[in-house]
């Protein structure tokens, strides 16, 4: 059962085949069961389980409120939840209760969705590991599947198992590392840069980073303002469509989002492709990128030229920039966004007393780690009278050219690009710790980060498990608000893949109860 | 006397006198500085709610009652504009005549302040709202009420921005206590370009502003309760050389203030490059004990504010009939014409009508403006009474504003209302009462025990006489009883005569009309 969809569980629990609160506590214990893999921060099993009741009850009437009622959700810990915890997996935040819900989350709760609890980080959503938030790195599940114990060799006899296990990307690798171990069934990101996206790949899930201004921000804590979207982490295209549809729509409370009405969408089974024109944009083939992804990346570019679609080359010229514009322009806002974080209103607050600007300094430092910090500075550098023009504006400048690639791209005709989310697959731990934040960011974000510049939709969709046995992504972008045309494609390209189920242990143990049994991996 | 008065009701609380003022006037005009003075003035928007928040805006509510999660800046929290708080900020524009940009951008200025609890304040640093405007005022140049000079100054522009919270410093206890009720009230800086010569001139222009800011409703403009906050940008240079280094003068909380640290701040330059000195580019506060300015612990000075575009708000687009998409909902669109069309009138033209409609000196008319309410009390006790409105004038400049300034009342506190005292104007106009009388009466009003002045008359029998044969019949008496003094008149020493109708006032205990009086005491005189 915790290993169907959301909408086969949710059609299930209509049915009367598995009640709210059934599946409410199933998932509860997997998550106690699965919790070595640091995907929670916090786990909210009291006010899960009165949502659970509440949404029984409902169905008990034969009114649920709606596709989402009864469903299990995690939200990542940057989103602000009303009596629950909310710490950005930062000492700043630690025990920080946030009066309000988020606009997104309190759009779930309202559809009666069962918020299980929030998800691991990196500290304020900074990195692509999910390594360094205070609660300590997340663990890919994939790193306990079958398919990668068969397949990875230890390096070492002597050497502990531990050792082995891989990242998950990020920075939402705990929602990425709850979907994917079927903790629950459906999880919320944020995408600034890939943070979405990035984790989606490396657990083998559906990571979908809307057109900016489509979702609502508010209550999300903001990394960088102008490029932050709500990111939906599901287990299938259909279900990331019915997120979006449950999310989407504007916020009085947003000024950034869109006044135009947003309609809801079911996805069509898409049978024909040869209308479709598929872009390759050549400088997405990145230094670095892996020879296997490479060659999965042509694969999925021929299987739509056999099915009839048009695949061309496309160039975006300025896509090199975007990762030192991007540094830019992130920090900045950083710098920005951060100053609140003075301990006076709330937060951690430092016994430092000399002088109110001795604990602001005393309380920022025991507060934020290095990474943040570390932003903080160099946006604070950038954001200098003499330094403004020379680098602020220059990034914006680049923003607007690599938006405009976009523009030029789709103008000629393509209706969607295809790309690798990752330059690789997921890294051990023990490996991906010997650079640092911003070299590992910067490579990392390098496939993804041009869709957050030009405010794009993109979306990962797992495609095939390396040969270590780790799930690989690629990824679409599409056209500003034309969801519905990208997720029909990815929905198509999903059913071709046929990408293979984990096989974990612990789901086996609590989860007899088993829909269907899926194919292994027929597409590597 | 009459200018005096006048300058007191311009500036209600200044006491400066004429003396001091010319012997300003003298110095500049005499000394070889060239004194420029330039003003930022914030003024709190007066509207329901604060410019970025659904919060309320109320001066002296509790501490901390009026702050909403974004005001605490609460993390995920985000700014949604006040649409009223634009409204004002355009109307105000259109009434210092500047071009509104139809297109403006909100930035962020951070700096760390207790009470700023974001760590930067939402501000309009490259596209403010309104710019290139002026602003006309006029001051009166010498004791003859007719020397009144207009002068202009220019406005650079005005932004939209948010106040800041207060912070209340306990040095007893070593702490600060922060009340962050006023943090995000929304504020117009209005930005005047160094136009102005000295305190005066500040003051007066600053009054003007005041003014027009009351009669739009865009701010209640109360200095008193930090409505209206004004900093000056001071400094001196020789004829024909470029500008000197400025000063910048805070923490002025009123008109009387504003002219005083201007004028302290000029002289103190000067006599500091006069003594071989130089101006330092520094904040200075304002000690309105001492009455001097002295250096501020400058943080700000020296501060790179980094400047950010708020990426948290799209970029504020207003229309004007011409833009206006047609299938918009106008709820959500800002029309500048529609706002100009229904600007009421402003202080300038009221005045000319006032000046027009009723005949008024000119001075008269910035009297009746300059007190909050007086002008329509004024045309309120015209409309009830046949006494033309120069000689109502008189009546409320004098007599009733006296009044309220020695008892520090506003007109609306008046316990004279507009219809008593033209009831009152009424009994003298038809000659029931001599105007000796109506001042008895006003003063009897004055306790407002809520008798009329018929009442007050008829009480204090102060009536004229009506009967012309008793007042006859007195005039004979007097004429009787001062042999001496109808002797002198009957020489040709007329102005005996006045002394006869002094008597005969005093006999009748002012009840008597002088004219007839005289009229009468003549012919008996000439029989």
């Amino acid at each position: 059962m915790l290993r169907a969809s959301l909408r086969q569980v949710s059609a299930a629990l209509k049915e009367g085949r598995v009640t709210p609160t059934e599946l409410c506590q199933r998932c509860l214990a997997l998550i106690r069961s699965t919790k070595f893999l640091n995907a929670y921060i916090t786990v909210a099993e009291e006010t899960a389980l009165k949502q659970a009741e509440e949404a029984e009850e409902r169905y008990k009437r034969g009114q649920p409120l709606s596709i989402l009622d009864g469903i299990p959700i995690a939200v990542k810990d940057n989103f602000n939840t009303a009596g629950i915890e909310t710490t950005c997996a930062s000492n700043m935040l630690k025990g920080y209760i946030s009066p309000y819900n988020a606009t997104v989350v309190q759009k779930l709760l309202d559809q009666g969705a069962v918020l299980l609890g929030k998800t691991n980080l990196d500290e304020f959503a900074m990195g692509s590991g999910s390594t360094d938030g205070v609660f300590g790195p997340v663990r890919n599940p994939w790193s306990y599947s079958r398919q990668y114990k068969e397949k990875s060799v230890p390096k070492s006899h002597s050497e502990d198992k531990e050792f082995n296990w891989v990242i998950t990307g990020g920075s939402s690798g705990g929602s990425a590392a709850a979907v994917s171990s079927f903790t629950c069934f459906a999880a919320l990101g944020s995408d600034t840069g890939g943070s979405t996206r990035n984790p989606a790949a490396h657990c083998g899930v559906v990571g979908l980073k809307p057109t900016y201004g489509l979702i609502s921000r508010h209550g999300l804590i903001p990394l960088v303002n102008s490029m932050d979207v709500p990111g939906i982490l599901t287990r299938s295209v259909d279900d990331a469509a019915v997120l979006l549809g449950s999310l989407a729509g504007h916020d009085p409370k947003d000024s950034t989002t869109v006044q135009d009405n947003f309609k809801p969408f079911e996805l069509p089974n898409l049978t024909d492709v040869s209308k479709l024109s598929i872009g390759i944009p050549k400088e997405y083939n990145a230094p670095g990128l892996s020879s296997e992804i490479l060659a999965l990346w042509s694969k999925a570019a021929d299987l739509f030229k056999n099915a009839g679609a048009k695949v061309v080359e496309v160039s975006l010229p300025h896509t090199h920039y975007s990762i030192v514009c991007y540094h830019v322009l992130c920090t900045a806002e950083v710098a920005s966004n951060m100053a609140r974080f003075d301990g006076l209103e709330y937060g951690h607050r430092s016994d430092a007393k000399e002088s109110t600007e001795s604990m602001y300094a005393a309380t920022r430092r025991e507060g934020f780690n290095d990474v943040v910090r570390g932003r903080i500075l160099s946006g604070n550098y950038f954001l200098l009278k003499q330094n403004y023009e020379k680098y602020f504006v220059k990034a914006q400048k680049v923003r607007r050219l690599i938006a405009n690639d976009f523009v030029k791209v789709f103008r000629s005709g393509v209706d969607i690009l295809l790309t690798p989310t990752t330059l690789s697959d997921a890294a051990p731990y023990m490996e991906f710790i010997q650079e640092d934040n911003r070299t590992r960011s910067a490579q990392d974000d390098i496939l993804t980060q041009a869709a957050n510049m030009a405010g794009l939709p993109a979306i990962n969709v797992p495609t095939a498990l390396s040969e270590r046995g780790l799930p690989v992504g690629l990824q679409f972008i599409g056209r500003s608000f034309q969801e519905k045309q990208l997720l029909t494609v990815a929905k198509w390209f999903e059913k071709q893949v046929q990408f293979p189920m984990i096989q974990l242990e612990e789901v086996k143990r609590h989860d007899n109860d088993v829909f269907h049994h899926q194919k292994s991996a027929s597409f590597s | 006397m009459l200018l005096t008065l006048l300058w007191r009701a311009t500036f209600p609380s200044m006491q400066v006198t004429v003396s001091q003022r010319i012997h300003n006037l003298l110095c500049h005009l005499l000394s070889p500085w060239v004194p420029v003075v330039g003003l930022e003035i914030h003024a709190q928007i007066s509207s329901n709610s604060k410019l970025f928040s659904g919060s309320q805006v109320q001066f002296a509510a509790p501490p901390n009652s009026l702050v909403s999660f974004f005001d605490a800046s609460l993390p995920g929290t985000l700014p949604v504009l006040n649409r009223r708080c634009v409204e004002a900020a355009v109307m105000t524009g259109l009434a210092l005549k500047c071009s509104i940009n139809k297109k403006s951008l909100f930035d962020r200025k951070h700096y760390f302040y207790a009470d700023l609890p974001a760590g930067y304040q939402i501000t309009q640093q490259r596209v403010p709202i309104a710019v290139n405007g002026s602003l006309s005022y006029s001051l009166c140049m010498d004791s003859k009420m007719s020397q009144m000079v207009t002068k202009i100054v220019r406005i650079k522009q005005i932004q939209l921005e948010q106040d800041s919270g207060k912070s209340l410093h306990d040095d007893t206890r070593s702490q600060t206590l922060v009340d962050l009720n006023r943090a995000g009230v929304g504020l117009m800086e209005v930005v005047m370009e160094p136009d102005m010569c000295c305190g005066e001139e500040a003051a007066a222009a600053v009054r003007e502003l005041q003014l027009i800011l009351q009669t739009l409703g865009s701010s209640q403009a109360v200095m008193a309760e930090g409505q209206l906050r004004v900093d000056a940008n001071v400094s001196v240079h020789r004829p024909g050389e470029p500008y000197g280094v400025r000063t910048e003068v805070k923490n002025i909380n009123s008109l009387r203030f504003l002219a005083k640290a201007v004028d302290y701040e000029i002289r103190r330059q000067i006599e500091e490059l006069e003594n071989g000195g130089t101006i330092l580019n520094e904040t200075r506060a304002f000690d309105s004990r001492l009455g001097c300015t002295v250096p501020m612990r400058d943080k700000e000075g020296k501060q790179d504010y980094r400047f950010m575009p708020e990426p948290n708000l799209p970029p504020l687009i207003l229309y004007d009939a011409k833009s206006l998409p047609a299938n918009m909902n106008h709820q959500q669109v800002i029309n500048i014409d529609w706002i100009h069309e229904r600007l009421p009138d402003l202080p300038s033209v009221k005045r000319e009508k006032l000046v027009e409609q009723y005949g008024i000196l000119p001075e008269h008319s910035f009297t009746l403006l300059n007190e909050d309410g007086l002008a329509e009390f004024f045309e309120s006790v015209v409309k009830q009474t046949q006494m033309k409105p120069k000689k109502v004038i008189g009546w409320i400049l004098n007599d009733l504003l006296s009044y309220l300034k020695q008892y520090s009342l506003t007109v609306k506190e008046s316990p004279v209302s507009s219809f008593l005292l033209a009831d009152l104007l009424n009994l003298l106009e038809k000659k029931e009462i001599s105007s000796t009388a109506a001042k008895q009466v006003l003063a009897e009003l004055w306790k407002g025990e809520g008798k009329t002045p018929l009442e007050i008359v008829k009480e204090q029998k102060l009536e004229l006489l009506q009967d012309q044969k008793e007042l006859e019949q007195i005039c004979q008496a007097v004429i009787d009883e001062r042999e001496n003094e109808v002797m002198a008149i009957k020489a040709g020493n007329r102005k005996v005569l006045n002394k006869l109708i002094g008597l005969v006032q005093r006999k009748t205990q002012g009840r008597s009309n002088p004219v007839l009086v005289k009229q009468l005491l003549e012919k008996k005189l000439s029989e």
